[in-house]
């Protein structure tokens, strides 16, 4: 079995290896081995001049990687939580995501930046953030939240071969989970959706952190005779609309689950592209399961209650197809 | 100011080629304001009238490997560095042979082939990348130097203490260029920091460190020889304070209702044009007549300038969304 962290971990070392332009940065990569213990033993491996310790300057560090892409380089830039990015959302938007086209095709930033996402750690509101939406609002960026050990470890080599700016958002959650992994392992689709779950009943939508909360929701609702099909979008910006689009037409139903608060979300976006050009294809209203709409609280009975869980999934699901 | 007197940048024909630099800085934006005020061009236009020595004295000692990160008001820097000025006019018409294909205008002049990187707006904005591409060139073992120009502005912002200290940190060779003019959109330096001298800001961060006179282009390229062999040299960043004036307002939307006109004329009389002339002459390196041909060799280089902007094709309303992504991946 390997972890989540331990893809990570592998997909960095396999860069490393692969092309002598690519050098990890960040706080606590190096000595420390990583805030989440991502990158534990790769300084010894690599070395600092590759496996690059930074002060607590997000914006400087974010900007230098954006810097060292334009030198040729091919950076990842790991920032400890999202919540932290927002240091550095100036450098993210107006220059790494913004320069190709400002300067007329002159200038892309192959830069990949990783940060941690999501609850569930009792971490407080200031670490346990899902802020991805913010990032896939920006033309110029790719944003990617891998929600399996497959994806955490086929994502990054994918990523680092992008012309453009490609944000991996890594949930807390999920880097203890652990699946087997094949040998080849490798490489994986950045474009595309995928269907975890096949079924007839209803179309579950989700992503990163979500996605182990829809499947269980249709674990549950199997056993009550309802088919539900489990799309994992991998990539929040470009948004693959046709695979959704094309479940639907199947199912006929959509509930849309998100760690993001429902206002300006992903879900928000989803729900709006289904009544866009699906319209016609459902039978039931809409329904989305997003974090409740207040700051990530410490108390575990209140952070549980404010993400989403899938018995209030099933319940929507059971609603839409009642 | 300390005075930089290494003989460098002293020979005549140097000082001739800084001057018609300087004139060709200065003639080029003077025709942007009556092109703005024909409404030829738009948007916001920052002009640098009265800050031409830095931009001839240090960008015409670079060499053409070295990067440059500039500001919002860099039309004197980009046209320094070699853009070609069609180029540099066609953007600011907005049209498809811009430097930045229409999409950048005055204040986001891009110039890949010479390193040439913005043009950026945001206040501080550009000295992360900086520290990016002399992390780049030096982990690459080029012996390159990446010239860093902002203003006394963005010494305020929170980029310049994390670049400043990540780039002495990793001894980086980042040529730290602080354009002084005394204010910061309108907020004069007193009022927009408590420790004025800005040079010994950065020498809390550890880098070599020291004021220039920015109205002496002769002055300005001495000392930027001084910190480039520094640099060179492996001794890691160097910051130079530029101290300089622009004669106009912060921007052409800008009564400058804030500035004393007994201290813009004090600066005027420091003018670094008619000051470089009055030393050649008096060495005898230049004639009577010698700005005068360099203003009609440069006014004929701008109305060509202008002539093809005006003939230059628009960028395609079916190109709008071009480079917002590589078109191959």
């Amino acid at each position: 079995m390997t972890t989540y962290r331990e893809a990570v971990r592998e997909a960095l070392r396999e860069a490393l290896i692969r092309d002598d332009r690519v050098f990890l940065m960040g706080e606590d990569v190096g000595a420390y081995g990583g805030c989440f213990g991502v990158s534990r033993g790769l300084l010894d491996e690599f070395g600092p001049e590759r496996i690059r310790d930074t002060p607590l300057s997000e914006s400087a560090f974010v900007g230098a990687g954006i810097g060292a892409a334009l030198g040729g380089l091919r950076p990842i830039v790991e920032i400890m939580t999202v919540n932290f990015s927002l240091l550095a959302l100036d450098q993210i938007l107006n220059n790494a995501a913004t320069l190709r086209h400002m300067s007329g095709g002159q200038l892309g930033v192959p830069l990949v930046i990783r940060m941690a996402t999501g609850a569930g750690r009792q971490l407080g509101a200031q670490h346990s953030h899902s802020l991805e939406a913010f990032y896939a609002h920006i033309p110029g960026l790719r944003v990617l939240s891998p929600a399996t050990v497959a994806d955490a470890r086929g994502m990054l080599w994918t990523a680092l071969q992008d012309p453009d700016p490609v944000l991996i958002f890594e949930p807390i959650a999920l880097y203890n989970s652990e699946a087997e992994l094949p040998a080849d392992a490798g490489a994986v689709d950045i474009d595309s959706a995928v269907i975890r779950r096949a079924g007839t009943d209803v179309t579950l939508v989700s992503y990163g952190g979500g996605l182990r909360v829809a499947e269980a929701a249709a674990e549950e609702l199997a056993g009550d005779g309802i088919s539900a099909e489990v799309i994992d979008l991998r990539t929040l910006r470009p948004l693959d609309e046709a695979t959704v689009l094309a479940s639907i037409a199947r199912t006929h139903r959509l509930v849309v689950v998100d760690e993001g608060w429902r206002s300006v979300s992903i879900s928000a976006e989803i729900a709006a592209r289904a009544a866009e050009n699906g319209y016609y294809l459902l039978d039931a209203p809409i329904a989305r399961v997003c974090t409740a709409e207040v700051p990530i609280p410490y108390a575990r009975q209140l952070e549980e209650a404010a993400l989403p869980q899938p018995g209030v999934v099933a319940a929507a699901v059971r609603k839409a197809v009642s | 100011m300390t005075a930089v007197d290494d003989g460098a940048a002293s020979a005549p024909g140097e000082r001739i080629e800084l001057l018609r630099q300087m004139i060709r800085i200065r003639r080029f934006e003077e025709r942007c304001v009556e092109l703005y005020s024909a409404e030829a061009i738009r948007g916001f236009l920052h002009l640098s009238i009265g800050e031409e020595a830095v931009a001839a004295g240090l960008l015409g000692v670079l060499e053409p490997g070295d990067a440059v990160v500039s500001t919002y008001r860099e039309h004197g820097h980009a046209l320094a560095r070699g853009v070609p000025m069609n180029a540099v006019m066609a953007e600011m018409y907005g049209r498809a042979t811009g430097c930045s294909h229409g999409r950048g205008g005055s204040m986001h002049l891009f110039d890949g082939e010479r390193r040439f990187y913005g043009g950026n707006a945001i206040v501080g904005g550009g000295l992360p990348l900086a520290v990016g591409l002399a992390l780049a060139d030096s982990l690459r073992g080029r012996n390159t130097v990446t010239v860093c120009l902002f203003g006394d502005g963005a010494v305020a912002e929170g980029e310049f203490h994390e670049c400043l200290n990540l780039a002495a940190l990793w001894r980086l060779p980042v040529l730290f260029a602080c354009e002084n003019n005394r204010y910061a959109m309108g907020t004069a330096l007193k009022r927009e920091h408590a420790v004025t001298d800005l040079s010994l800001r950065a020498a809390g961060y550890g880098l070599a460190s020291w004021p220039v006179d920015g109205m002496d282009a002769v002055e300005v390229a001495a000392a930027a020889r001084r910190a480039l062999e520094s640099i060179r040299g492996g001794r890691g960043p160097c910051f130079l304070e530029l101290r300089t004036y622009r004669f106009r307002a912060h921007s052409m939307y800008d009564a400058d209702r804030y500035r004393d006109k007994a201290e813009i004329e004090q600066w005027k009389a420091r003018d670094p044009i008619p000051r470089l002339f009055a030393e050649l002459r008096a060495a005898g390196a230049a004639g009577p007549d010698a700005q005068v041909k360099l203003e009609a060799e440069v006014d004929a280089e701008i109305e060509a300038a202008v002539a093809a902007a005006e003939s230059a094709p628009l960028e395609p309303i079916t190109d709008l969304t071009r480079h917002v992504y590589a078109e191959t991946r």
